[in-house]
């Protein structure tokens, strides 16, 4: 006896060649384009749909919005980067601490957050950001506000480190979001994601049938927390430096979770989708429009993204159907 | 008020239960005992604390006094773990998961079991809703109210309970859907389910339970055989409002 009807199956196995077939396409997609700039662009573009896939775990699964993610991420990024440049560790290696310290950090902040509901929860999350924001601005063992610089020392894998060529960063970015998807993949179909789900629609519903609410929004929240830290490690080797604005600011909790709610939130593709529109809409936003400090950039980036809330409140992926085998009909009800 | 199952018989025994709401006290000192397979029915009017009750009993609220379920006392016990014993409820208002789909409700309700045959009470289900397995597929929100219903007991059957409370079960649907609905509690029960309901529909309900009883404003005001209560003119006139 089996639970699972075909049809879901199906749909998972779907799932799974479509990945196997856009992971195909973006690695080909860099070798016809020469000019860097679009490279790079393609780079960030992939960072930010692992990354966003990595929010949406807790956020859109669990359904616990985090507005304070920036703070994995620069932990990750810092670990990394100060594991490397004082203590020679290689950022392969490095990584992995990135990945463990985001998780236990997700988890502290957890700890005292998941007590709190809805938009509490929210907003401790930003709170918690800003304080370490704040902290690592006048702490002296991270640089405090100067920041950190990679010294790029020689073209290398195992530092990887790379001269102007994008191509290697290509590759790492889309390795990282394409395990940052198949993650949200074998979550969607596991008891784990289950709770999460059940979580998010009906906490007391959730108790009830023995899901343990506590423990299942830590373990979200840890699993996203490491994936957002891995994240910021391959930012700090990609940019060569990184410092509390640029890896623990507000503004950057809200990018990584941006993609996900514009692109559909608790759905295995919004994040990718997301990102694909809003951060190339955003980086030649800021190259065409920005500069002139008058902020005319932030103000179109700001426009499109209330457009398209307005337009797909369920978010863009809603526009291939995907969600539709749900059956949109509304029973009667007696 | 003195226990009406033999003593050693009864799955499920409560006593002195207190439980408030901010410091408003909902029940006052109830007694009550399910034996194993029995229907047991709670009636009453609307505050009388019937709900409060079940919410109590399937460990939703702090209590006081005694819970006793086969042998183990379920006081300070959370809600997780008293499902894990075999305790389920379908609660007021159904409480699906209405964004997810029939399949995942089902799925959810296995959750705590483990092994191979962990979707073994799918058969019944099915058996009692077929309606169900034609709309797996389906989200949940998007089900009629009685098919709703249907999801939520067989969401609480996937539990593998020994014992189901069942909460308004008839409560927002076609009266048509409420003798269909009663008739599934008692084909759970054949199955060996001990099964405590909570119904406003007092002929329909009082037809099927062995035993009852009345509670008034968080007490115990009378208890005994179903019929006996379904048929006394006074007790109906002074509690039940018939």
């Amino acid at each position: 006896m089996t639970v699972r009807p075909n049809a879901i199956t199906m749909r998972r196995r779907r799932e799974l060649i479509g990945g196997a077939v856009l992971l195909v396409l973006l690695a080909l997609l860099p070798l016809p384009i020469a000019n860097a700039y679009l490279r790079g662009l393609i780079v960030l573009t992939l960072l930010y749909a692992g990354l966003s896939q990595g929010w949406n775990i807790l956020g859109g699964y669990c359904g616990q919005i985090s507005l304070g993610h920036a703070l994995y991420f620069g932990i990750g990024a810092y670990a990394s980067a100060i594991l490397f440049t004082r203590y020679g560790i290689p950022p392969p290696l490095g990584m992995f601490a990135s990945a463990a310290l985001g998780a236990l950090a997700a988890l502290l902040v957890g700890w005292p957050c998941f007590r709190l509901s809805g938009h509490y929860y929210a907003i401790a999350t930003l709170v918690m950001g800003m304080m370490v924001l704040l902290l690592a601005q006048n702490w002296g063992f991270v640089n405090a506000a100067m920041g950190i610089t990679i010294p790029f020392r020689k073209q290398s894998w195992v530092d990887l480190e790379f001269r102007i060529a994008v191509l290697p960063f290509h590759y790492l970015m889309l390795a990282y979001a394409a395990i940052a998807w198949a993650i949200a993949w074998v979550v969607e179909g596991s008891r784990w994601g289950f709770s999460w789900r059940a979580v998010k629609d009906d906490v007391a519903a959730a108790e009830s049938l023995a899901v343990r609410v506590f423990p299942s929004k830590m373990a979200a929240a840890a699993i996203s927390g490491a994936i957002t830290a891995v994240g910021g490690a391959l930012y700090a080797q990609y940019v060569g430096f990184i410092d509390p604005d640029s890896g623990l600011g507000l503004s950057l909790s809200v990018l990584i979770a941006l993609p996900a709610v514009v692109g559909g939130v608790g759905t295995l593709w919004g994040p990718i989708v997301g990102a694909a529109v809003l951060i190339p809409v955003q980086q030649l936003s800021v190259a065409w429009l920005g500069g002139s400090g008058n902020g005319v950039d932030l103000m179109f980036y700001g426009a499109l993204i209330m457009a398209l809330a307005l337009a797909r409140p369920q978010g863009l992926v809603s526009l291939f159907g995907a969600r539709s085998r749900a059956g949109g009909e509304v029973a009667d009800r007696a | 008020m003195p226990p009406d199952v033999a003593p050693g018989r009864a799955l499920l025994s409560v006593r002195a239960l207190t439980a408030s709401y901010r410091g408003l006290a909902a029940l006052h000192g109830i007694a009550l005992d399910v034996a194993a397979g029995e229907i047991v029915a709670v009636v009453g009017a609307n505050g009388a604390g019937k709900s409060t009750l079940l919410r109590a009993i399937a460990g939703q609220m702090q209590t006081g006094g005694d819970i006793v379920f086969d042998g183990t006392k379920l006081q300070r016990l959370a809600a997780h773990r008293i499902s894990r014993m075999g305790v389920a409820l379908v609660p007021e208002g159904r409480r699906l998961f209405m964004r997810l789909s029939v399949e995942d409700n089902l799925r959810l309700g296995a959750y705590a079991r483990h092994g191979p045959d962990r979707f073994g009470p799918l058969d019944l289900v099915y058996e009692l809703f077929p309606r169900l397995r034609e709309r797996l597929a389906q989200r949940a929100g998007t089900l009629s109210g009685g098919e709703q219903q249907m999801l939520a007991i067989g969401r609480a059957l996937m539990t593998s309970p020994r014992l189901l409370m069942l909460d308004e079960p008839s409560q927002g649907i076609m009266p048509r859907l409420v003798d269909d609905i009663l008739a599934a509690v008692e084909r759970i029960r054949a199955r060996g389910v001990t099964i405590l309901i909570v119904e406003q529909r007092l002929v329909e309900t009082l037809a099927i339970a062995d035993r009852a009883y009345v509670l008034q404003t968080g007490r115990v005001v009378m208890s005994g055989a179903a019929r006996e209560i379904a048929s006394d003119a006074e007790v109906r006139r002074a509690y039940l409002g018939m």
